[in-house]
């Protein structure tokens, strides 16, 4: 039988029709669709794929089960090393991952291995099967474990991997959480259409059921601090609360009615359901004409949502030039096809008003000059060329730092220049017992490297509690 | 879900609830907020921790019903449960080092105020406090207030109670006849606030300002809450919600504050509909 060159395509809905609503875009393979993209597997000996990825799924042995047709236990394999399968299958960068190295990549496309994953997480939460047997949990605990206590600060991918682990292991997990939802970033940042809430909540229902409780609206830090843990009995935490501090540009007019940083008008959508407005009660107003300042994945996600809220002209500005543009080649790709405008090389450098509210955004046009230390060609500005982009809405998208609440109130705790918290390669900090991970280590990162940071940490959590009894 | 042990009504629209969180009443000072959602679909509003029981574990907020939010909380009774409260939130301020403060409140920012006058009353200054309001059933807390202050003030626009004016005429006076007053507190309106910073820059005296910005989730993660103080843009929930008087763009914060008119007007139109 001859290979098959390309990845088994998913259907999606249309462009034309899926502005109009928050439903998630692609559909997901069929049996049939899934089946035919496993046979394409060549199923490696050195298995590369499995190197590229940050928790080491075992690809190839699920892709087996799924051409065998036996998809619970594809679901058991991929569960060995992933807690959070169906969201990994979807917003994964995979092509800079696993499919980068897969080896049907060399000639042809590579296996859709983040597609067979979601499909692999979906049937198995559709048949309820999505959990681990009793039995299947049992071999993993640790006598000398079971009943001590853990603490994860933060219910974001690194905390909840961390947290499913660490229960495994036998320990008794509590995540304190901020916020009134789990899922961190998959919650209020990722927009519905791309990632649905439905399955965040199903993932973390399986993550309870391996016996960890959440603590919602606690800001440790805040509520309570690392060390009142410490003397309620916690013996080893691990924090992961994200990079949730917004940056500005620092430009006039920044302040003005009408403009938001994505986090805010991303939070408002996603975590309070402004799109449901009146029917939830927190408003957001996008009005008719919205920029979006930045590239990357964030503002790719703002810059749809906006569309989907009733803007008709929705503009990415980005000072840098189309290569550079840091998101995921699939969702540029998506915005395109949603009617999203691009205008490159243009600095905003303020923002004017009328009435007290955004009416123009001042660009500057850029050039691309010589290579920066990054190894990109550096934008630079060109002498009078401002120009005005009239506008409603401006939603500054340019990244967020850690946020500082809790570093600043825990004593001893080494953080980096730009306030990310330090930590050695088995991702314990400066503090005895406390371990760290995801974006507050790395700075804004990806889902998946929060959950290998979550997973390695727990395993030096079980390793030092071991020691010290 | 957090328990509504007590509800009381302290004039027509300002409603006071005691209720069970015994994580915030532990660890709340002076100065520090919690933010609110009263249920599923709700907004998160912030909210003064107005008093705490930290042996009960209960805690004090007052609300007056300005819009959607407020008036469905303050619908609520004893034995009803609201939905997610968090905190304490925000820096609790500063109160050693003065020998006389003057705090002021008008509306609700009194009940904002309140806790503030109880934190200075344990401290070596002398305290002065002003309330008022529009009339006289508007006046709220007059006998907490009096309790922890060396002297009370109280002014009603309508004349029917107290001084006939505003509570900053009486600032005035005691600015030019009192030249010992080492800090003022303002809290309520952001015109009076205002008001408030011009006057007593003239002075030069001191003065904390309490600002109650829009806010989401009161932990700097959003940065709706952004105020300029200074020239620099500061996040009320983390940075604040006191500030420097005198550095506070309030012209500023009063636009960002009405972003929203249209659309709290539609839901709240809605509430006020089903009452009917
Ligand atoms: C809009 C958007 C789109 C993205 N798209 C993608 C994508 O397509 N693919 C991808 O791989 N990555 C994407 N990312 C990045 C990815 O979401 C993050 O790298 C990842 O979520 C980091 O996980 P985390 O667990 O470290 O932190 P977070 O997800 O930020 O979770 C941290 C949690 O800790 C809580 N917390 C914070 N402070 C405290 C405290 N003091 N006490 C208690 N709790 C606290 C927070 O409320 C939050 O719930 C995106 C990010 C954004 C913002
Ligand atoms: C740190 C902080 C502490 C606060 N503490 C208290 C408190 O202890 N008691 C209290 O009553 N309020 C307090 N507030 C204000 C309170 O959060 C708002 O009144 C509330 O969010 C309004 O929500 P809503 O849905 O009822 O009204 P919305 O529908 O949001 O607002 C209705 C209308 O009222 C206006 N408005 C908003 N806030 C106020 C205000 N404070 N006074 C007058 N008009 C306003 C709005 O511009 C709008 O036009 C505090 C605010 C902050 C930031
Ligand atoms: S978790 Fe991500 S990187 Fe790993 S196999 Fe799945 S899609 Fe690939
Ligand atoms: S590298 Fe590609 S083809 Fe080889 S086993 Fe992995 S997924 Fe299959
Ligand atoms: S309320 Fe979101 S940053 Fe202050």
């Amino acid at each position: 039988m001859a290979v098959q060159k390309e990845k088994t395509p998913m259907r999606e809905q249309k462009p034309e029709e899926r502005i109009k609503n928050f439903k998630e875009v692609p559909f997901g393979y069929t049996d049939q669709e899934a089946v035919v993209e496993a046979e394409r597997c060549l199923q490696c000996k050195h298995q590369p794929c499995v190197e590229g990825c940050p928790v080491h799924v075992p690809i190839p042995q699920f892709i087996q089960a799924v051409k065998d047709g036996n998809i619970e236990s594809a679901n058991q394999i991929i569960k060995s090393k992933n807690n959070l399968p169906a969201v990994c299958g979807r917003v994964c960068p995979q092509e800079e991952q696993c499919e980068n190295v897969c080896v049907m990549g060399i000639k042809n496309e590579p296996v859709a291995i983040g597609r067979l994953e979601r499909y692999v997480a979906d049937y198995n939460m559709e048949r309820g099967t999505s959990q681990s047997g009793d039995e299947e949990l049992k071999k993993d605990r640790i006598p000398a474990l079971i009943g001590k206590k853990a603490a994860v600060i933060g219910a974001g991918p690194a905390g909840l991997t961390a947290a499913a682990d660490l229960a495994r292991y036998g320990l008794k997990v509590t995540v304190f959480e901020a916020l009134h939802a789990t899922g961190g970033v998959l919650r209020y940042g990722i927009p519905e259409f791309r990632l649905p809430k439905d399955i965040v909540d199903q993932e973390v229902a399986a993550i309870k059921e391996l016996g960890v409780e959440i603590k919602l609206n606690v800001v440790v830090g805040k509520s309570i601090t690392v060390d009142e843990l410490f003397e309620q009995g916690y013996e080893a935490m691990f924090i992961g609360v994200g990079a949730g501090l917004p940056r500005f540009l620092g430009i006039p007019g920044e302040n003005l009615n009408g403009v938001y940083s994505a986090n805010e008008f991303l939070t408002r959508v996603n975590l309070m359901k402004a799109f449901k407005y009146p029917e939830y009660k927190t408003p957001v107003v996008v009005g008719k004409k919205v920029a979006v300042v930045g590239a990357g994945n964030v503002a790719m996600d703002a810059a749809r949502t906006a569309k989907r809220l009733g803007a008709e002209d929705v503009y990415i500005v980005y000072r840098r030039a189309k290569e550079q543009m840091p998101a995921r080649s699939e969702e540029i790709h998506h915005a395109g096809e949603e009617g999203i405008e691009f205008k490159l090389l243009n600095n905003p450098v303020a923002i004017h008003a009328e009435s007290g509210r955004v009416a123009t955004m001042e660009c500057q046009k850029m050039e691309l000059g010589e290579k920066d230390a990054s190894g990109r060609r550096r934008p630079v500005p060109i002498a009078n060329s401002n120009w005005q982009l009239e506008l409603d809405t401006v939603i500054i998208a340019i990244g967020q730092n850690p946020n500082p609440l809790l570093t600043s109130s825990t004593k001893d705790l080494k953080t980096k220049s730009w306030g990310g918290i330090e930590v050695d390669s088995d991702q314990q900090t400066s503090r005895e017992g406390i371990y760290a991970g995801g974006d507050v280590v790395t700075g804004a990162a990806t889902v998946i490297k929060a959950m290998g940071a979550g997973k390695t940490a727990a395993e030096n959590i079980k390793k030092y509690l071991l020691a010290k009894n | 879900m957090y328990e509504i042990l007590a509800k009381e009504v302290l004039a027509p629209t300002i409603k006071r609830l005691k209720v069970k969180a015994p994580l915030i009443a532990a660890k709340t000072e002076p100065g520090n907020f919690i933010i609110l959602r009263v249920d599923e679909q709700g907004e998160r509003i912030p909210l003064t921790v107005a008093d705490y029981e930290r042996e009960n574990g209960i805690i004090t907020i007052i609300f007056q019903e300005v819009g959607y939010s407020t008036k469905l909380l303050g619908k609520m009774d004893k034995g009803d449960f609201i939905q997610d409260i968090v905190g304490p939130l925000g820096h609790h301020i500063k109160l050693d080092g003065y020998q006389k403060v003057v705090l002021l409140g008008g509306g609700s920012g009194t009940a904002l105020l309140y806790p503030k006058v109880r934190g200075f009353s344990g401290t070596e200054a002398e305290v002065i406090s002003i309330t008022g309001a529009r009339t006289k059933n508007l006046i709220i807390l007059e006998d907490e207030l009096e309790q922890y202050s060396d002297r009370l003030f109280i002014a009603t626009d309508d004349g029917s109670y107290g001084h006939h004016g505003f509570v900053t005429d009486i600032l005035k006076d005691l600015l030019e006849k009192e030249g010992d007053i080492d800090l003022v507190v303002a809290i309520g309106p952001v015109p009076m606030m205002k008001v408030v910073a011009d006057l007593t820059k003239k002075f030069d005296v001191e003065t904390i300002v309490s600002l109650n910005t829009i806010m989401v989730d009161g932990t700097g993660m959003c940065g709706a809450c952004r105020v300029t103080v200074g020239g620099e843009t500061k996040f009320t929930c983390i940075d604040g919600p006191s500030f420097d008087g005198h550095q506070v763009d309030f012209d500023e914060l009063m636009n960002r504050l009405n972003f929203y008119r249209d659309e709290e007007n539609l839901v709240y139109a809605n509430v006020v509909e089903e009452e009917k």
